[in-house]
């Protein structure tokens, strides 16, 4: 049994952060209703990437709202607002992403929802919580991680704040709304109260870097401090990086510098070793010289016997094509209403040996009013 | 606040940051962690090292992932400190682990093995690539995960070499998701009573995090990322997405419409992209109009003009200008923790709030087995119901001569 079966979810969230969550909820089990306004739906519906749409919504949208529900509404009209509230006493648990005050002046703030159904768990994901001067900023992915300082962790020393090239703020976020959620739930087993779960992608964004910004309180203030080369952490001693081999690349992770030493035959850095993070960029030179003269197969194969930590770096070809890649069995299908089938990748958590996988595709807007409206309401 | 997992006991034995990065989190939800380490080395990232910082004697490293928790030093190759493992497991709700696959069976501490003595125990294991295919027995470590999975052509310009994320991300999503699981099973607990098996690999959690890339390559006719030549934030997105210099710092704009914000900075050629789907496909040349644009005034400037019209934007800060909020502005960011033997110091807290509070705890690092005679005294010598004590006894015999045959 998927873990999270009979739960029901409300999801008045769009783009990525809270629909994220949504996702990992629907796919352990639990039934998740977006409510969303007739006609155009939520936002996401039309954010595209590289232009992608599969008939009226962006393929983007698919990804992150597969296996859902969907129930339209207009919140300002009394008439919907009233089936919304007969939902949420059906609800075990409410989420969304607005702009803080947005649901309480709809009447749908914790305290209003909580005497409608004293029971539930009401989800909340802002930008930079309530408070400080920034609660009324955009919560989107790029400012926050410009203002959060993890812009200045990837790339070389001497290259401008580098993002990362993910979602990484709505994505953790929505990971520890998840867990919020879960242990809610799990305090109304005992207690059988409601509960209000906040979330921001400031404080996510701080827990993520907590290895580095827990180090940078305590080491008198200083800022991270890039390799020249091949930066892969800015806090981590040679020969922790990215090196160009004569036919790609190869990462490699803590070693043994005394190993490197003898085996790439750079005898000039012998006495540089015994501090690898003073001597990061002169050992990192070195070891980048010996490496970039053969091709990375010819040094797995000499490093990878002698369990040196090290992987070539692949592009999506490469990684796909692998044996590693499909022994994961990390995709699956989901079927759109006219048949066109759409390849995405599938839950990453397996319970009980069994991987949780779902054909379903995201939902049309208001596509399930007719089916929720006699059972639920 | 009653924490919500008050009255779990999670039994680690997990190290670095992907294990212990989960139990963290179980701790701060209200669960008691019992971190369990081998004798005089304990886990390797007590002494591994980022940078040359070192706090009372360990890692800062290993002071961030594992306060507000204990520790029970034993060596689960001594059939003595395995049959006390075991009786701890007896008691748990949790058990976790992330060594490689096979190690857990071969010490008898397997799934299957640890329901004969703890029926409804939850059960959750990290491995780096799965219990199947090539890559099985590979390091699970990092930065190899990053190499391999195609993460390292998402970040950068066009023109740099692949480019690392400077966290360590994998471990940190893979942590999160056997949180997930743990919990999912705990909810699930409360309505049958049943345990259950959590796996997840980082493997899967390094698709997981890319599975927005990941399915528009599966269907884009299989098209590589292409970060942009300058100013690249995401290989997908169209411009202005990106980081920008200005003539005192950084700025960051997110997605807006491009004939807007020429307007709004007057920049008279930006205006004439009034065609959405031109953003994506000339976003190189937006890219270097903008970047040549905005270099000609400083940061406040821009976001004077661009914040009053809600154009989403952000000065580009450093931890320094980070963490000066927390003390202007009053918000909570960071807590003091004492570790036992007195020592203080400050970190980072839990970042879910529940009923409006922070789930903080003044508990620090635990020193190497410094919980093993509280522990032993406590919760190990009260009388085990007789059927529990049979079957750990028969367990034991089996565990023990594994462990006998194993030496």
């Amino acid at each position: 049994m998927a873990p999270l079966e009979n739960l029901i979810v409300l999801e008045f969230c769009q783009y990525m952060s809270g629909p994220s969550a949504g996702l990992r909820l629907a796919d352990l089990g639990a039934t998740v209703i977006k409510i969303e306004r007739p006609g155009t739906g939520e936002g996401g519906r039309q954010l595209a990437i590289k232009n992608l749409f599969a008939g009226d919504n962006s393929i983007l949208f698919h990804t992150i709202n597969r296996n859902k529900l969907s129930y339209s509404a207009n919140l300002k009209d009394p008439q919907d607002l009233k089936k919304i509230k007969k939902l949420i006493q059906k609800a075990d648990v409410l989420i969304h992403n607005f702009r803080p005050g947005v649901m309480e002046k709809l009447g749908l703030g914790f305290q209003d929802t909580l005497a409608l159904n004293p029971r539930l768990i009401y989800g909340e994901i802002t930008g930079y919580g309530k408070e400080g001067k920034w609660k009324f900023k955009p919560g989107q992915d790029l400012l926050l991680q410009s203002i959060s300082g993890l812009s200045w962790l990837s790339g070389n020393k001497n290259d401008p704040p580098v993002p990362f090239g993910l979602s990484i703020a709505d994505y953790i976020c929505g990971t520890h709304l998840v867990q919020g959620i879960l242990s809610a739930l799990i305090a109304r087993a005992k207690t059988s109260q409601g509960m209000l779960v906040e979330v921001n992608l400031l404080s996510s964004l701080i827990d993520f870097q907590f290895e580095v910004i827990t180090t940078h309180l305590n080491d008198g203030g200083r800022l991270p401090a890039r390799a020249s080369l091949g930066n892969a952490h800015a806090y981590l001693s040679a020969p922790y990086g990215v090196y160009a081999t004569s036919d790609g690349h190869l990462a490699m992770a803590m070693e043994d510098l005394n190993y490197l030493t003898k085996t790439l035959d750079i005898p000039e850095i012998s006495t540089l070793i015994q501090d690898g993070f003073a001597n990061r960029d002169a050992i990192m030179a070195a070891i980048a010289g010996a490496l970039k003269k053969q091709t990375t197969q010819h040094w797995l194969a000499i490093f990878e016997p002698a369990d040196i930590w090290c992987a070539q770096v692949q592009n999506y070809h490469q990684f796909t094509a692998h044996p590693g890649y499909k022994a994961m069995q990390m995709e699956q299908e989901i079927v759109l209403p006219d048949g066109r089938k759409l390849t995405t990748t599938r839950c990453p958590i397996r319970i009980d040996g069994q991987i949780f996988n779902s054909p379903q595709p995201a939902p049309e807007v208001g596509g399930h009013n007719q089916k929720l409206d006699p059972t639920l309401l | 606040m009653n924490k919500p997992l008050n009255d779990i006991l999670a039994v680690d034995f997990s190290q670095f940051l992907s294990g212990p990065s989960a139990s963290l989190r179980l701790a701060d939800l209200g669960a008691r962690v019992i971190k369990i380490e081998r004798p005089e080395t304990g886990d390797i990232s007590r002494h591994m090292y980022i940078s040359d910082v070192q706090m009372n004697g360990a890692s800062s490293v290993f002071h961030a992932i594992n306060r507000n928790k204990e520790s029970y030093a034993a060596d689960l190759k001594n059939p003595e400190d395995l049959s006390k493992i075991l009786a701890l497991v007896h008691k748990a709700d949790i058990v976790m682990h992330n060594f490689r696959p096979g190690v857990m069976e071969r010490l008898g501490l397997d799934y299957e093995t640890l329901k004969k003595i703890n029926n409804n125990i939850i059960y959750g294991e990290i491995s780096g690539y799965g219990t199947q295919g090539p890559w099985e027995n590979k390091p699970g470590q990092d930065l190899l995960l990053q190499a391999l999975s195609g993460m390292c052509f998402l970040s950068g310009n066009a023109d740099m070499a692949p480019v690392p994320m400077g966290i360590s991300l994998v471990d940190i999503a893979t942590g999160g998701h056997l949180v997930q699981g743990l919990l999912a099973c705990l909810v699930r607990r409360a309505v049958t009573g049943q345990g259950g098996l959590v796996q997840v690999s980082m493997l899967e959690s390094a698709c997981d995090l890319q599975f927005e890339s990941l399915t528009c390559y599966y269907n884009d006719g299989h098209q590589l990322p292409q970060r942009t030549i300058k100013n690249n934030a995401n290989p997908y997105l169209g411009a202005p997405y990106g980081i920008y210099k200005t003539a005192d710092g950084y700025l960051s704009i997110a997605m807006t419409a491009v004939d807007k914000l020429g307007i709004l900075i007057h920049c008279q050629k930006l205006t004439k992209y009034t065609d959405p789907a031109g953003w994506f496909t000339f976003r190189e040349q937006i890219k270097a109009i903008l970047s040549a644009h905005l270099l000609t005034q400083n940061t406040s400037h821009w976001l004077q003009l661009l914040e009053p019209a809600d154009i989403w934007c952000a000065p580009v800060q450093s931890w320094r200008e980070l963490l000066a909020e927390q003390s202007l502005h009053n918000t909570k960011m960071t807590q003091m923790v004492t570790m036992q033997d007195g020592y203080q110091f400050e970190t980072t807290c839990c970042p879910i709030r529940l009923n409006g509070e922070l789930l903080t705890s003044q508990k620090g690092t635990p020193a190497l087995g410094q919980d093993n005679l509280r522990i032993n005294s406590a919760l190990l010598t009260d009388n085990a119901p007789e059927k529990a004590k049979n079957i750990l006894n028969e367990v034991n015999k089996d565990v023990v001569n594994n462990v006998i045959k194993d030496v």
